[in-house]
């Protein structure tokens, strides 16, 4: 199965809703009129884009019908789908790990995914040929550190573990050292799940962070933070709060295999900047995949 | 609190102040206000399709309705929202039930991440502390590790945790388990299954067929506080295809506004029974509707303000003690009687966060928690009339007697002297507040 096909096959409930509502919106139209884009506003925050964004979507694509002089309402699927895309077309997909070792800090509240989406990540760069090392920094929850190691045994790489309770950053450290002396590509760092408004755990994540920097002076580092894309409008809060303290770099984007539309990506692109890379359709080790903006919205909108 | 209310008002506020010195809700002023409450339940994550009826039924009422005297237009449409969010909320506090033969057993459900298997240790904690013998059943077989940790978080607690692995159905798990329990003598059992999206058929299946086989006394639906727009289609999953009695709220202890509370209990009728509010295994509390509508509308310091104002006094009275306040005759039998309308609200601290205009630290020089105000309550009526009205001569005597009169200590009485003329040095710069801005006058503040 192809990613386009797959991506389709998750997002299958998501299309439903948001084409099936869009297209009775456009054909319960004979014009394009000021009701038409309050609709379609709606389709969009019912979609978890938020108010915010929605209303700026529309106001841009209300500009662009102004401009193009488009007067049916078939047209503006197309149109609507061109201003998805704008947004989240903005930043780089990509991962940026190109020295080795590199390093990838996984974060997020509690409950996203965060420590399946390292045992995915973890085989998804394996399988392109890099030499991964876990780092299970994760000291805090209750038997997170088992959950891990499981993830990584099916990912067949290398995990760096301490017992429950231990410092994050010790096994950081520890994990820097395995890394390097084991000629590994990429450290992958799971984190404990806090809620965004723990100041003093947050804090806790700085001090990895500068661990990283110190031992791992020079190397590509990305922060990646994990959102359930079952969150509303939270999500731009979690965003915004893990930014004030360390350089969120991209968004994993969990459980799009539900209902979920996940629109909130879209709100945290056009507010904060900050792009999507991976998201998750599935349960199995490779449904973790990377982010094709323009086949998301394609997907989303076919 | 004072984090959620920060800000959101303000647009609100703003809309309001447009409204003023009319008597009669018009439709345009309706629009405008219903506009904005509107964009503030979309904005915590409330269902679209619910706030669309919700809006529809505010207007419905609003219109045309005469503006009583002491608000304006806009706080009355406030007003009709804040009773009608509380409607729909429900208004009581819905405790759990149990069976009249034991064991009762409790099924966990809930997607994924909801934080079903830390709100199972967390509920068990809390039947242990009310004197139940709980046992921990571990269903969710699928998760990696996640018998684990339900086996770490029962023995941080000391609540036995039963589990056979992960090789046998959990159904049978689930039925192994009773009669575990029924031999062990457990009178609650709490079942942790495994997370799973609601459109998995073949889980959902699994969890039918726990049901059946255990016959739970409560099937409680844990739900993630932050869930947005898509907490109707869950809600509506789980209720319709397996059947819920309850539900639990978890991480509320984050900035979420918590819409999904209202989506969830909109969609299944289904009281909303705890909240998990933070980290620690004792992190659980019954759940009060009513502080959770404000929460959601955001709004809580206009409409609290405007309620209370409304409900705990007459105007005489009120303006009664505006004149106190403004004049600085504010005594402690004015404060006794303040703390008494207030248990009916919450605590002191909760009322003056709502006032727009206070922020956080304005209340750390008044250090009142609702614990304290009883014993804050029998100070004061251990003093004398003249000892109220008057507390300067209130010497090292008079300190002793009140102690003792009220079973509390001398510290304490000072104290409690000192938290007043904090409190009264606060309602002072409040009350300047109040004039400058013109418009809290109105609210007709119950100090």
């Amino acid at each position: 199965m192809s990613f386009f096909e797959k991506l389709k096959q998750g997002l299958q409930k998501t299309r439903k809703g948001i084409t099936e509502r869009i297209d009775q919106v456009l054909v319960s139209f004979g014009k394009i009129d000021e009701e038409l884009f309050e609709e379609l506003e709606e389709v969009l925050i019912t979609s978890d884009v938020g108010v915010e964004t929605s209303i700026k979507i529309i106001s841009d694509l209300r500009k662009a019908v102004k401009e193009k002089k488009v007067t049916n309402p078939q047209n503006i699927r197309e149109m609507l789908k061109y201003e998805l895309k704008k947004i989240l077309n903005k930043g780089e997909n990509r991962l940026n790990i190109s020295t080795s070792p590199s390093a990838i800090i996984v974060l997020g509240v509690n409950g996203v995914g965060k420590t399946t989406s390292i045992g995915k990540i973890a085989s998804l760069l394996r399988k392109e040929g890099k030499k991964v090392v876990i780092a299970a920094a994760d000291t805090f929850r209750a038997a997170a550190i088992d959950q891990l190691e499981i993830w990584a045994n099916r990912a067949e790489v290398d995990i760096i573990k301490h017992n429950e309770g231990a410092d994050p950053g010790a096994v950081v450290y520890d994990a820097i050292k395995a890394a390097k002396a084991r000629n590994a590509d990429v450290l992958i760092c799971d984190t404990a799940g806090r809620l965004h408004t723990k100041k003093n755990l947050m804090e806790e994540l700085k001090k990895i962070h500068r661990i990283i920097d110190r031992e791992l002076e020079g190397a590509d580092k990305e922060n990646l933070l994990v959102l359930d894309a079952t969150t509303g409008q939270n999500a731009i809060s979690q965003a915004k709060t893990f930014s004030e303290f360390v350089n969120v770099s991209g968004i994993v984007l969990t459980k799009l295999d539900g209902t979920a539309k996940g629109g909130i990506v879209i709100a945290i692109e056009s507010e904060l900047g900050i792009p999507v890379k991976l998201i998750g359709v599935g349960e199995k080790m490779d449904d973790l995949q990377w982010f094709n903006p323009d086949e998301f919205i394609d997907a989303l909108m076919e | 609190m004072a984090t959620f209310f920060e800000g959101l008002s303000s647009k609100l506020q703003e809309t309001i102040k447009k409204l003023k010195s009319k008597g009669r809700i018009t439709e345009k002023d309706l629009k405008e206000v219903t506009r904005e409450i509107k964009l503030a339940l979309l904005e915590a994550d409330v269902n679209f399709k619910i706030v669309k009826d919700f809006i529809n039924k505010i207007s419905e009422r609003a219109l045309g309705q005469d503006v009583l005297e002491s608000l304006t237009p806009g706080q009355q449409v406030i007003k009709i929202v804040h009773e009608e969010l509380i409607e729909l909320m429900g208004s009581s506090q819905s405790k759990l039930t149990f069976s009249p033969k034991p064991p009762s057993v409790y099924m966990l459900v809930g997607l994924q991440g909801a934080g079903k298997t830390t709100t199972c240790g967390k509920l068990g904690n809390l039947l242990k502390k009310q004197g139940k013998n709980p046992l921990l059943v571990a269903c969710d077989i699928y998760r990696p590790a996640a018998i684990k940790q339900l086996q770490v978080v029962g023995n941080q607690l000391g609540i036995p945790v039963f589990s056979m692995g992960d090789k046998l159905n959990p159904v049978d798990i689930a039925k192994a388990s009773i009669e575990h329990a029924k031999s062990k003598q457990y009178d609650t059992v709490l079942i942790d299954t495994a997370g799973r999206l609601h459109i998995n058929e073949e889980l959902m299946e699994e969890l039918k067929n726990i049901k059946n086989a255990v016959k739970p006394q409560e099937i409680l639906l844990v739900v993630d506080a932050m869930t947005g727009q898509d907490a109707v289609n869950v809600a509506e999953s789980f209720s319709g295809k397996l059947g819920i009695d309850g539900v639990i709220m978890t991480k509320l202890d984050g900035d979420t506004r918590g819409g999904a509370a209202l989506s969830v209990k909109a969609v299944t009728g289904k009281p909303i029974k705890f909240a998990a509010i933070g980290e620690k295994m004792n992190d659980i509390e019954p759940f009060f509707p009513e502080r959770m509508a404000s929460r959601i509308l955001g709004m809580g310091d206009v409409l609290s303000l405007i309620e209370k104002a409304q409900a705990a006094y007459d105007e005489k009275k009120a303006l009664e003690m505006e004149k106190k306040l403004r004049t600085q005759q504010f005594t402690l039998e004015d404060f006794l009687d303040q703390m008494q309308q207030m248990k009916k609200m919450g605590s002191l601290t909760d009322i003056i966060s709502m006032i727009p205009g206070l922020s956080a630290k304005a209340l750390k020089n008044v250090n009142v928690d609702e614990k304290q105000m009883v014993r804050m309550e029998a100070i004061i009526q251990s003093m004398t009339p003249g000892e109220r009205s008057d507390p300067s001569i209130l010497n090292a005597s008079r300190r002793k007697r009140i102690a003792a009169g009220s079973g509390t200590s001398i510290q304490e009485v000072n104290k409690l002297l000192k938290d007043f003329q904090d409190l009264k040095k606060l309602l002072k710069n409040m009350s300047n507040i109040g004039k400058g801005r013109g418009g809290l006058g109105k609210f007709r503040m119950p100090f």
